[in-house]
């Protein structure tokens, strides 16, 4: 399988999702935010960091870069497209996903393991996932995510939320929610459900002597499901 | 603009500092050059009160590659892998503004590690405030966090450990100290000596602008009303473009081009030009209109005295200047040759095609100011005699949760929440342990890291402060499981000026030098920051200790939750029950007399070694160092981490219940041990002559004191998380 991960000038999780990715069989490239074409893939990942600097809104001079044009294509032929924290703030930007990223309700930066309740199992990335929850880790200043009522319910219908914000026992509800999200959302698929964005960062949970090992069981599960 | 003495008195300078440089030069300076040797001259520069002291220390040692002297110290991990680290205070700008102060600081450390070639891996910080009841503490705290967080967290350096704490002292000066270690190979280490003639001296980075000006200056003097003017000395950070500079240093560094590079800090483009030359006992030749300038108008004085952050200075090898613009362009950044280097051994610095500076470097290096200064020596006070009726009235369960929820004993989790630290995907000891641990990248090795300062015990004894300072950062670095290596020492004082405040730097210096040359234990880099001070009143003084220390086997790293019922607590080092100076004494007896602990640096190698023996045969499953509050608060702490309680056993001391319970008897550890292995244990501890005291066996859910004092671990808990909390909410 063969993934790009993009690296824009201020991207600062790159490396680490090149380890994740490769730990798990991925065979990887490095694409610099300035190229026009990505190589083949079939996995294109955005990952977290500062894009730009993210003075002005998050991820939104990100997503105007050169290389953002094939991802745009790419996604749009259907092409698997994954963004993590700064990552999923640019396709929110880009418009691959809906709804926005604000600052997070509390006005800080949270950097903790985190419980999600995975809410569709359909797609390839969460299917055959055995678990119902897992411990992912949060390191974010703009992770609320918020949207208009008529769009929340479009997502909803469309069944285009990924992951909520929960307790271990998978409880949602507003003591499990870090950063005032709508409904506790912590990930969203596009309509198609090729396209998804996440907050959490699995990459940081791939090995017992870090955070915690549930990252593992989510990147197997993606190569396999991808093959 | 014709330069008087009033203006050399203007600029921070003496009158007879201002007559040596008319001597020197055997003319009067021009104001450019008088702005040149304001800066290089200052106390934040040119260590002119510190310098006689600070050469007393122990540097050397048999993994040390690179002592003080550098941008940072180098030491020596094995397999050709090296660790740079240093330690710098940012704390004048810091209490004036403290979002960008502490952001500037940290963003200042972080290039003082890139500029010898290392990848920065974690930060470290120790900051410290006034009283919580004082109006401006909350915001300043707010302001410091967030700045060291904006900084780092962008930058993508896990921030891994830290320090805080409150002290009346620090009302009218706070203190921020950020620590940064980076991984470099060892071939690959850039230093700051320029060398060779006509080579070209490369300018890279943000754009220069009129951001602080005369920072090194501000520093270098003490806070009065005006305070609030000085502002504008405070510089602007941009992390965004410090990571563009690291990465396009990085990718610079990793061919062949650089002679010497040196980042713009203090005193910015002066200093940073001055040092590689005088390093290399060269002349160097700048054109300032060379010099990428952010705002109209500058004039060479402002240029030369901008401490606009994100900048440096690249002596390059000839030919080589358009591969080097090639990458700094491909980052989006500032590249202009901007002079060369010369046989002249003099600063020549040009502007609108007229000479406006001509100083022999010397001048501005080895003949500035040094001083023997005059100090008093402090006395070891006399020991307190607590009265029985001073106890009477106490309970152990309701003292020991005034303890846990102490401003400096509390859980910091609200601060290092807000710090990104498990960026790198290394992190394998997180903030809120003994020492925070990552490893190298790769392979089995891990490096720790602690920062630590007892500003009580040495304003209390200055010598003995200073040692035990030494000590606890090698307490929490063999807590963890690794071999303590080296240390980097930020110095925070009141005026030199002041006897008594010049006492306390001489003997601290005096006690950390003697601890750090019997532990081996060497100093490879530091900061000196005098004048914290805001009138006549100057900070409790506060060196602080960033230890730095090595697991070859991260797999053996310990943690000191609690991890099972049953198992058995010993403490090591012995109880004597010293409450002088205690956090017990100062706080629950309002008792602010007497010496601190002894340190008695036999035990303290002893013991500390005879540890790291018992972790490499696997005998350890938890380790905790005594210290702030004595053995209960320690082993709460353990209990709150592991989620367990412990059942004490009676002790064998003749010393009342509160001595032995919060005394701070230096030199002690707590460790959790199987049962099984006790026998074996008790065997090396005997056979290393190592005192110990079995404390109790790890309990389900109850810390049981003992027949009267019993206390849940959620209670626990709900003392040592709440108070920061809810200060900051309020």
């Amino acid at each position: 399988m063969n993934s790009s991960v993009i690296t824009f000038p201020g991207s600062n999780c790159d490396r680490d999702m090149d380890v994740a990715l490769k730990k798990f069989g991925f065979k990887n490239k490095m694409v610099w935010h300035d190229d026009l074409e990505l190589p083949k893939s079939d996995l294109v990942v955005l990952p977290g960091g500062f894009s730009y600097g993210d003075y002005l809104r998050c991820g939104s001079m990100a997503s105007k870069s050169k290389i953002m044009k094939s991802v745009h294509n790419f996604a749009k032929g259907g092409g698997k497209v994954m963004g993590i924290c700064n990552g999923f703030q640019i396709l929110v930007e880009a418009g691959l996903l809906p709804g926005v990223l604000l600052r997070n309700k509390y006005l800080e930066f949270i950097c903790k393991n985190i419980f999600v309740k995975i809410n569709n199992k359909e797609s390839l990335y969460f299917r055959d996932i055995k678990k119902n929850t897992l411990q992912f880790h949060i390191a974010h200043n703009e992770g609320n995510y918020f949207c208009s009522k008529d769009q929340i319910k479009e997502i909803d219908d469309n069944n285009q939320i990924a992951l909520f914000y929960s307790d271990e026992f998978g409880n949602i509800n507003e003591a499990n929610n870090p950063n005032g999200s709508i409904k506790n959302i912590a990930g969203i698929f596009n309509k198609e459900k090729n396209v998804l964005g996440m907050m959490p960062h699995p990459e940081r949970m791939i090995d017992p002597a870090l955070s915690g090992e549930d990252g593992s069981i989510f990147f197997e599960n993606l190569i396999n499901n991808l093959k | 603009m014709i330069v008087s003495e009033q203006i050399a008195i203007e600029h921070g300078l003496k009158e007879d500092e201002y007559k040596k440089i008319c001597d020197l030069l055997k003319r009067v300076p021009n104001i450019t050059e008088l702005g040149i040797f304001s800066a290089m001259w200052n106390e934040h520069c040119s260590y002119k009160s510190s310098r006689f002291y600070l050469k007393n220390l122990p540097t050397k040692g048999k993994n040390v590659i690179q002592g003080p002297g550098e941008n940072a110290g180098v030491i020596d991990i094995g397999d050709d892998d090296a660790i740079v680290f240093k330690i710098e205070s940012h704390n004048h700008p810091s209490f004036i503004e403290p979002y960008q102060g502490a952001a500037t600081g940290v963003g200042g450390i972080m290039r003082d590690i890139f500029t010898m070639g290392a990848r920065p891996i974690a930060n470290l910080n120790s900051i410290h405030f006034g009283s919580p009841q004082n109006k401006k503490t909350k915001n300043l705290l707010r302001g410091v966090v967030h700045g060291i967080g904006g900084y780092g967290n962008c930058m993508g350096v896990p921030t891994i450990a830290g320090q805080t704490s409150f002290d009346e002292s620090y009302n009218g000066n706070i203190l921020v100290n950020a620590m940064t270690l980076g991984l470099v190979k060892k071939d690959k280490i850039f230093y700051s000596k320029a060398a060779g003639l006509g080579k070209p001296v490369i300018y890279v980075g943000s754009k220069t602008g009129r951001d602080g000006i005369h920072g090194a200056s501000m520093a270098s003097a003490s806070f009065d009303d005006k305070i609030e003017e000085k502002k504008p000395t405070v510089q602007v950070g941009d992390p965004f473009t410090e990571k563009l500079l690291l990465e396009a240093c990085l990718e610079l560094m990793a061919g062949d081009s650089i002679i010497a590079i040196q980042d713009m800090g203090a005193a910015g483009l002066t200093s940073s030009s001055i040092e590689m030359a005088s390093k290399g006992n060269l002349g160097i030749e700048i054109n300032l209109n060379m010099v990428p300038c952010r705002e109209s108008k500058m004039t060479p004085y402002e240029i030369m005295l901008s401490e606009s952050q994100e900048r440096m200075l690249i002596v390059l090898e000839s030919g080589k200047e358009d591969l080097a613009k090639k990458i700094f362009d491909k980052w989006n950044l500032d590249f202009a040759v901007i002079g060369k280097t010369t046989k002249s051994k003099k600063i020549e610095l040009y502007f609108d095609e007229k000479k406006v500076t001509d100083i022999p470097i010397n001048t501005l290096v080895e003949n500035s100011p040094m001083y023997n200064r005059k100090w008093k020596k402090a006395k070891l006070p006399k020991r307190v005699k607590f009265e029985k009726e001073q106890f009477k009235n106490l309970k152990i369960i309701s003292v020991l949760s005034k303890v846990l929820s102490n401003p400096n004993v509390c859980s910091k989790e609200w601060i290092w929440q807000q710090y990104d630290h498990t960026v790198m995907g290394d992190t394998i000891q997180k903030p809120g342990g003994d020492a925070g641990v990552v490893r190298i990248h790769g392979t089995s090795k891990a490096v720790a890291a602690s920062v630590d300062s007892s500003a009580v015990y040495c304003w209390s004894h200055p010598l003995s402060g200073g040692k035990q300072i030494v000590c606890e950062s090698w307490r929490n670095l063999i807590s963890v499981g690794a071999k303590p290596i080296a240390i980097t020492n930020c110095l925070n004082f009141g005026s030199p000026e002041n006897q008594e405040n010049m006492g306390e730097f001489v003997e601290c210096v005096q006690g950390l030098g003697e601890a750090s040359l019997y532990l081996d234990f060497p100093v490879v880099s530091g900061n000196v920051s005098f004048y914290n001070q805001t009138k006549d009143i100057g900070i409790k003084p506060t060196p602080t200790i960033g230890g730095v220390g090595l697991l070859t086997n991260y797999k053996n790293m310990i943690t000191m939750d609690l991890k099972e019922t049953g198992n058995t607590l010993l403490v090591i080092g012995k109880t004597e029950g010293h409450l002088d100076q205690s956090l017990f004494s100062r706080d629950i007896l309002n008792e602010k007399n007497g010496p601190p602990p002894e340190i008695n640096l036999f035990n303290e190698k002893n013991n500390g070694e005879t540890i790291l023996k018992l972790i490499d045969l696997k005998f350890i499953k938890a380790a905790h160092d005594v210290s702030l509050g004595g053995i209960i608060t320690a082993l709460s702490k353990m209990c709150i981490k592991g989620k367990k309680g412990a059942i004490l056993k009676k002790p064998n001391y003749l010393i009342n219940k509160f001595e032995y319970l919060f005394g701070e008897d230096q030199g002690r550890y707590i460790i959790e041990i199987e049962k099984n292995n006790l026998k074996n244990v008790i065997k090396i501890l005997s056979e290393n002559t190592v005192h110990f005291d079995e404390l109790g066996t790890v309990n389900d859910d109850n810390l049981i004191i003992d027949d009267k004092s019993k206390v849940s671990i959620d209670d626990l808990i709900k003392s040592h998380t709440t108070w920061l909390t809810n200060y900051m909410s309020k």
